[in-house]
């Protein structure tokens, strides 16, 4: 079955990821733009990363078939830096007219401070003001159900935001009820133990339908399954649900979605 | 229209795995309790959120996985101060 994976960070994966992947469908991936592990000396380094993934992660995605997409912006944990936030927001529209560029993305809350509350905002205000897509991340464990509700507080102030065009990422049990009522799109993470298992995820569209959700493996340089796509496949086809609801969760809702931004073509 | 799997079918399907799982735990409060006095490792707060989320399982009602989630989420606070209120 052909998929779509709305959320992988493949710069950290080797081209056996890639092969692994087109062997099982895959047909494009898209790539917010993230924290490496370590916090960046300064701009510079986030204008080389922008150059990676709109140069060189293209070409490399491109010898298995792949289509590559990737999203702008400074990551949650590196945005408490405010100096540095107001940097990176502006060198992105530099980058933002890329051809593989779908969006600000992925902005969100670490620890929910202040700073990083300052530096989301901005960066909605400069994606409603360019009328580009929102990919958002809420945050990990014991943060995340107070995150989304801020996550979610902040956006309903901004009267220019539409929710069709915001992806709200990395949901679970507790966070996927609001973020849907809020008519967002909604993303249920594949990833071991901080985020969602296959299992869950299966249930969560088996309780809410598949109407704006989406499923992604968030493989990254951490423990975790590039492969967690092709897997939930397996999983609901085990439950018994039919290939075309499971295509609507795992190509047709990305494609969707993503088809909202003008750069966007699978062709 | 997909039918959900009935409570058998869960029962076979995701036995072997619950009970998998129910012994890791199990094994990790073994492990808590060689590694410390029972007394000192009460104080810790996981501790307590652990026993909590364990009586969330036990419990009646629907959403347990949803309640155990609450139980290790820190709660929101109604009047913050978003920087983009008006």
């Amino acid at each position: 079955m052909r998929y779509i994976d709305p959320h992988i960070h493949v710069i950290s994966r080797t081209t056996d990821d890639y092969e692994r992947l087109a062997i099982a469908g895959c047909v494009a991936v898209s790539e917010p733009a993230f924290w490496p592990g370590y916090d960046r000396g300064g701009v510079e380094a986030f204008g080389d990363y922008f150059r990676q993934l709109t140069e060189h992660e293209p070409r490399r995605a491109a010898q298995y078939g792949i289509r590559h997409f990737c999203w702008l912006c400074i990551n949650a944990k590196e945005a408490e830096n405010v100096q540095l936030g107001r940097e990176v927001i502006a060198l992105i529209p530099e980058f933002l007219d890329r051809p593989n560029v779908l969006g600000i993305g992925e902005i969100g809350l670490n620890k929910n401070t202040p700073n990083e509350c300052t530096i989301f905002c901005e960066h909605v205000d400069l994606a409603v003001g360019r009328d580009e897509l929102v990919l958002i991340h809420t945050p990990h464990l014991e943060d995340k159900y107070k995150g989304t509700r801020m996550i979610l507080d902040m956006l309903a102030n901004e009267p220019r935001t539409d929710p069709n065009r915001v992806l709200v990422d990395h949901a679970e049990e507790h966070t996927i009820e609001a973020i849907l009522d809020g008519g967002y799109w909604c993303g249920l993470t594949l990833y071991p133990i901080t985020k969602c298992t296959r299992q869950r995820a299966a249930d969560m569209i088996e309780m809410y339908g598949t109407e704006r959700l989406l499923v992604n493996s968030a493989g990254d340089w951490g423990p975790s399954d590039p492969m967690a796509v092709p897997r939930l496949i397996l999983e609901m086809r085990r439950r018994g649900h039919s290939d075309e609801d499971i295509s609507t969760i795992v190509y047709e809702n990305p494609l969707r979605f993503f088809s909202q931004c003008k750069r966007f073509s699978l062709g | 229209m997909h039918t959900p799997l009935s409570a058998k079918e869960v029962l076979d399907r995701y036995f072997l795995e619950t009970r998998g799982r129910i012994l890791e735990i199990a094994a990790n409060l073994d492990r808590i309790d060689r590694g410390e006095p029972v007394a000192k490792q009460q104080d810790d707060p996981r501790m307590d959120q652990i026993l909590q989320a364990l009586d969330v399982l036990r419990s009646e009602g629907a959403a347990r996985a949803e309640r155990c989630q609450m139980v290790f989420s820190l709660p929101y606070e109604e009047n913050w101060s978003a920087p983009n209120a008006e």
